[in-house]
């Protein structure tokens, strides 16, 4: 909206900046403490600039990881939280189509309530059937790996919903063209469906990356090696309240590492996000 | 040789509707088919029972001898232009051509020397390596086309494939296809609601309606000596004047030879001539309730005297006469159709 008076121009960006002030500060503050040591951090008196630990407390983090707390350094757990969303993310997104060009493209008896079952376990996020399925990898002895870290958190319906609606804007014609050009049921799918949805695919792979990344719960659950756990877990670990001191510099360095891929793949899928609504392709 | 051969076709739907009720055709090789009529009247079921989109619920469908009611579309040899072009989006036009090709294992040059040969004749050289949303909807109807021709089938079958273009390019289109159809002598069915298409394609036209062949044959055939009510009033435009003729006549109508009983006279439009002293086998009176001129004719509407049916009269050149005036028309009876009202069949 164009505004005559200049007041009422700038008010929208002070509050806009405001907003991002109070989003970005403890971003800040958290970046801060990481440069600086302990003992400046503990006594209360850290400055808002940045200090001169910076190489030396990521080093620390990434390679050795606190003395006491956790006995894992965080490049590890990066790993592992990598590992986790990354098959989160690429799992839900490959079932989610092969599910939905299911429900979509072929008639089978009870397809509907397929579709509807699939459409149920939106009320059922882990949270809610945590304990049967905790006994359900714990009887399979999958605890403390990865498939037992991330099978039960990559059946989701939130993804096969968005493919099914997609598909469902997909032209009938371009199936019967294909079945006259002699394509079957999977040419057409990896022929054709699959590089149409290229873009609901990116902008479900940005979601379920971030959850994949962000998840508490169910690792803190399903893992109890050191060796298996993921950031988040150590962030939480890292931060004790009993007679040990927490080393804070390390505990913020390792927030800030969690911060970062989640960030990145906003940011460089942001592009395809952009370009899939631009120019839509059907 | 690839003729099609349709006989006791029927398509009934899971519903129980029955689209399709019978239809009994014979597509000779090379010929150009043209199914024709009103939405609804089963004329694409048809088509698409041929391609194999659809199955057929009764009686039997051979394309070159060979019957392809239980064959996938990929291995009956067709070709299918689609209404609304179905070009695979995030494939270039070039890759568009091949990928029918590809399927069936086609040498890689074979396919380059064809897609090439293709796009010459369809002057969309310059656009291969083109998305199709990068192109115009003539040139996007051009390329399907295209993929239709690069595989040589056996049939080409066209589902209103002009129905989207702007009335220029359609007639342009429409004259292309001809040609091509021509230069490639490959059977074609071709299915379109636009009579004027209908008539200027055809080899063979076929008029459906409601499920069923009303009449087939050559267009003119048709637009001489319809064989029915229904293609009388559809073919031909403006329509056929259709008069209902009690026995004992109507007022303002002068019928020499009158066939007996009730009947329904019908007169096409340009056949009616505003009668001087000229003697005419038919001579009616109407009030002229309209006029439309288009430059090089003229179509007069009025209400017949009698019972108010409506006339059209088409004059050729500008005629301007008042509305309200009342016109002598009169026709010759070699141009006179009769059809029985009951089961509105030609009479002789």
């Amino acid at each position: 909206m164009v505004e005559r008076k200049r007041f009422l121009d700038f008010l929208p960006h002070l509050v806009l900046a405001l907003g991002v002030a109070i989003v970005a500060f403890p971003v800040y503050v958290a970046f801060v403490a990481s440069t600086w040591d302990a003992a400046t951090i503990s006594n209360g008196k850290m400055p808002l600039t940045i200090g001169p630990h910076f190489l030396e407390n990521y080093y620390r983090t990434i390679f050795i990881g606190t003395s006491s707390s956790t006995r894992e350094p965080v490049g590890n757990m990066m790993l592992n939280s990598l590992i986790m969303a990354m098959v989160i993310a690429l799992g839900k997104i490959a079932i989610s189509l092969i599910s939905a060009f299911a429900v979509v493209y072929f008639r089978f008896p009870f397809r509907m309530t397929a579709f509807w079952v699939i459409f149920v376990t939106l009320m059922l996020p882990v949270e809610v059937r945590i304990y049967p399925t905790y006994k359900i990898v714990a009887d399979l002895k999958l605890l403390d790996t990865f498939a037992g870290l991330t099978i039960p958190l990559i059946a989701s319906a939130t993804a096969t919903l968005l493919f099914r609606q997609f598909f469902m804007t997909v032209p009938d014609e371009l199936v019967e063209a294909s079945k006259i050009d002699g394509a079957g049921p999977m040419k057409f799918f990896f022929d054709t469906l699959v590089p149409l949805s290229i873009t609901s695919v990116a902008a479900m792979f940005v979601i379920q990356f971030i959850y994949g990344w962000n998840q508490y719960l169910w690792p803190l659950l399903i893992t109890t090696k050191d060796s298996m756990q993921t950031i988040v877990i150590g962030i939480k670990k890292m931060i004790v309240t009993q007679d040990a001191l927490t080393e804070w510099q390390l505990a913020m360095a390792t927030a800030i590492l969690a911060m970062l891929p989640p960030v990145l793949v906003v940011v460089l899928m942001q592009r395809l996000f952009v370009k899939g609504l631009v120019e839509t392709e059907k | 040789m690839s003729d099609v051969r349709l006989s006791e076709v029927r398509k009934v739907y899971a519903g129980g509707v029955e689209a399709v009720k019978g239809v009994s055709l014979t597509i000779a090789d090379g010929e150009f088919c043209v199914l024709v009529g009103p939405s609804g009247c089963g004329k694409s079921t048809l088509l698409r029972m041929v391609a194999g989109l659809e199955t057929i619920s009764g009686g039997t469908c051979a394309i070159d001898g060979r019957v392809v009611n239980e064959i996938e579309p990929a291995e009956r040899d067709i070709a299918m232009v689609f209404q609304n072009y179905a070009l695979y989006p995030h494939m270039s036009v070039y890759n568009n051509m091949a990928y029918g090709l590809r399927n069936r294992g086609t040498p890689k040059d074979e396919i380059d020397a064809r897609v090439k040969e293709a796009a010459r004749i369809l002057e969309v050289e310059p656009f291969l390596e083109r998305k199709p949303k990068a192109l115009s909807g003539g040139q996007r109807q051009r390329v399907a086309m295209g993929r239709a021709i690069v595989r040589k089938p056996k049939v080409f079958l066209f589902d209103e494939p002009l129905s989207n273009l702007d009335a220029k390019l359609r007639i342009q289109m429409r004259v292309e296809i001809k040609k091509l159809q021509r230069a490639l002598k490959t059977t074609s069915i071709y299915v379109t609601h636009d009579q004027l298409e209908a008539m200027t394609l055809a080899d063979q036209l076929v008029v459906m309606n409601k499920g069923r062949v009303e009449q087939a044959g050559r267009p003119l055939e048709l637009y001489e000596r319809p064989a029915t009510l229904f293609v009388a009033g559809f073919i031909g435009a403006p329509p056929m004047n259709l008069i209902t003729l009690p026995p004992e006549g109507l007022p303002g109508l002068q019928l020499a030879n009158k066939p007996t009983g009730k009947v329904v006279l019908g007169i096409r439009p340009e056949h009616l001539f505003e009668q001087g002293s000229k003697s005419a086998d038919l001579s009616l009176e109407f009030t002229v309730q309209a006029v439309e001129a288009v430059g090089a004719e003229t179509y007069i509407y009025g209400a017949l005297g009698g019972n108010g049916t409506e006339i059209i009269l088409r004059e050729p050149g500008k005629a301007s006469p008042a509305l309200g005036t009342r016109l002598k028309v009169g026709a010759s009876a070699a141009n006179l159709h009769f059809f029985d009202p009951e089961t509105s069949q030609r009479l002789a």
